[in-house]
């Protein structure tokens, strides 16, 4: 099972460890000219042709058949971008239902290890709760904007590629809880940012009662990051032996 | 240990069972494990996959073969996926790449250097200083789009310079193949270097292509693109270096021959316990699997199989760094090129090969463009623009 971070000689990937054989590299490197001349900026040149050139990862699913609350909303966004929001709701709805993922492998994880204070799993268990429930929240909006709640939005994609990391992280059985806390950090700050913008976006746009729901679940979203945090770094400050 | 591969019958085919939980182990660590046991487990994975992929063909012509080739497949393909789960998921595919290269050059530079056939040891030679390109390239990817250091995957075994440009090694296809060995005369280790190299390459191939779609940067694609055509042109160099006129029967029994002596060398030099037992389980997988093809061999052929293959295995193939062999090639046939089947100087070059580089480059060279000015220094190149 995995242990906190530990020093050894096992580590091989610095220069250091073969101080002979990487002299002779660097002095290699040094001797052989690149074959061609630049500072490396074709790269980003090449690149810039491409962006030129580019089409958009796809687009945002027109709704299907708008019945008469869907259209009493939509009729309140006239002279907005309805797809912005529709966009936005469904980049919110991957991102929690993905994050209910994350909090059944962080939860296995310190059940598992037997995780003490400042961890709670009962905490956790709430979050986690609390994460489906704002997957669920985002689909209602959604389906108030005859929106099909079942489609993936170009900012879900997006926010999905972006995010991948973190799952690879916590469904890795060699990390530690510590290494865990501080992916879920990352994700629960990318959450927050993404709750204040939906309660933002909702107000403006004149869907007052979306934007209090929004308020209630970003609230919600404000006591995770905050505990989150806070765990990272008493865990973290507790290994380094500075608590 | 030396390895008689009549006398030891290794593990019987029908004993030959694994499950899920002995297929998926923990993997190997990145940071510290030795980048020997990365080596040699690509290494094994790209013969298990070539296993697959001939005995499928072999079965395609060969109806009373089929059974037979269908429970020896069975077996490899759970080697297969014991052994390439052993990478662990940390590994980016681009620092995995750099792991290729690293097989790619160290292996073949071993092979090389021990080859006794002086025109096949040319061959190695030649395809050495392209992979050992395609390392530098690969490289600076890593280094200018995931801003890491190669060297943390080479672990100071392998140079990153500049070989024979990638740009230059795009051939017409004839002048890819080469002159083939003889069955009859050539030595054993001759037809295990070559099936083992042509195994290396043709998964080389085939991951590039699979994992080259997955960049999302475009130079990134256009240089999967590029490499991934060169190691085509390798499988086509190294698998016409064997001869055509082998049985299927006969090089079945070379291929088990070659996975037998792999193991036997991974065995022999392991620094990892827990990896060294499955080498050692694996070993005996494929005695077993020798054996039972050289009944067939005897049934089918009426014809000993020691007339192909030698009674006891040649020394280990040597998993180490092969610093100076590499640059002392690089400093004297850098410029070599090829003309049909034979090894030319630059000025020489076929013209059919001048002709299709020069269309395949003339929208641009993604090896040149992302190497453009790249000398690698520990850390990453910021290290020197910052400093």
């Amino acid at each position: 099972m995995n242990q906190p971070v530990e020093m050894s000689m096992r580590n091989r990937t610095g220069i250091d460890r073969s101080p002979a054989d990487s002299q002779k590299m660097i002095d290699a490197a040094n001797a052989y000219m690149p074959s061609s001349k630049g500072n490396g900026s074709a790269l980003m040149d090449m690149e810039s042709g491409y962006i030129q050139e580019a089409e958009p990862v796809g687009t945002v699913a027109i709704p299907g058949t708008l019945k008469g609350a869907a259209q009493a909303t939509i009729q309140m966004l006239a002279g907005r971008n309805a797809e912005v929001l529709v966009d936005k709701l469904g980049e919110r709805l991957a991102f929690e239902r993905t994050g209910t993922r994350l909090y059944d492998y962080f939860i296995n994880k310190c059940e598992t290890m037997h995780c003490e204070a400042p961890i709670s799993i009962d905490t956790l268990k709430r979050f986690r709760h609390e994460e489906a429930q704002h997957f669920r929240l985002v689909a209602n909006a959604l389906e108030t904007l005859g929106a099909d709640s079942t489609s993936q939005t170009p900012g879900a994609d997006v926010s999905a590629v972006a995010s991948s990391g973190v799952l690879q992280v916590l469904s890795d059985p060699r990390t530690s809880v510590d290494q865990s806390l501080e992916v879920m950090l990352n994700a629960e700050l990318v959450d927050n940012a993404g709750w204040d913008l939906l309660v933002k976006l909702a107000d403006e746009m004149g869907l007052e009662d979306m934007a209090k729901d929004f308020q209630v679940a970003l609230n919600e979203e404000d006591e995770h990051l905050m505990e989150i945090r806070q765990w990272y770094e008493q865990c973290t400050l507790k290994q380094a032996g500075a608590i | 240990m030396s390895v008689n591969l009549f006398d030891s019958k290794g593990v019987s085919l029908d004993k030959q069972r694994m499950t899920w939980k002995d297929m998926v182990q923990p993997p190997i660590s990145k940071l510290d494990d030795e980048a020997f046991t990365r080596v040699r487990i690509i290494l094994t994975n790209g013969l298990e996959v070539e296993a697959l992929r001939f005995q499928h063909l072999c079965a395609r012509m060969n109806k009373d073969l089929q059974v037979p080739l269908a429970k020896v497949r069975r077996v490899e393909q759970h080697q297969q996926t014991t052994i390439n789960w052993l990478i662990s998921s940390d590994h980016s595919p681009l620092e995995t790449t750099i792991a290729y290269e690293q097989v790619a050059v160290e292996v073949t530079a071993a092979v090389a250097q021990t080859e006794p056939d002086p025109y096949l040891a040319q061959v190695y030679r030649f395809g050495l200083l392209e992979d050992f390109d395609h390392l530098y390239r690969y490289s600076a990817l890593l280094d200018r789009l995931e801003g890491k250091d190669a060297n943390n995957i080479l672990q100071s075994h392998t140079d990153i310079i500049p070989g024979r440009p990638t740009i230059d090694e795009h051939r017409a296809p004839e002048n890819d193949l080469r002159e083939h060995y003889d069955r009859a005369t050539a030595d054993t280790i001759s037809k295990l270097h070559a099936t083992t190299i042509m195994a290396a390459e043709y998964q080389t191939h085939d991951y590039y292509a699979n994992i080259g779609p997955t960049y999302a940067d475009p130079v990134a694609r256009q240089l999967y693109a590029e490499i991934a055509s060169i190691e085509e042109q390798h499988v086509t160099q190294y698998e016409s270096i064997i001869d055509p006129s082998e049985t299927w029967l006969e090089k079945w029994l070379i291929h088990e021959a070659t996975e037998v002596y792999n193991y036997y060398s991974c065995v022999e030099q392991e620094t990892n316990p827990r990896i060294k037992a499955i080498w050692e389980r694996f070993l005996d997988y494929e005695l077993g699997h020798f054996a039972y093809v050289s009944e067939l061999f005897k049934q089918y052929e009426r014809r000993d199989p020691a007339e192909i293959i030698s009674q006891t295995l040649p020394d280990p193939m040597p998993f180490e760094s092969n610093r100076d062999f590499v640059r002392q090639t690089l400093n004297q046939e850098v410029d070599m090129r090829t003309s049909g089947t034979q090894f030319v100087d630059k000025a020489q070059e076929d013209q059919a090969s001048l002709d299709y580089r020069q269309h395949v480059n003339s929208g641009g060279s993604p090896s040149e463009s992302v190497a453009e000015g790249y000398q690698w220094m520990p850390g990453t190149e910021l290290n020197r623009k910052v400093a």
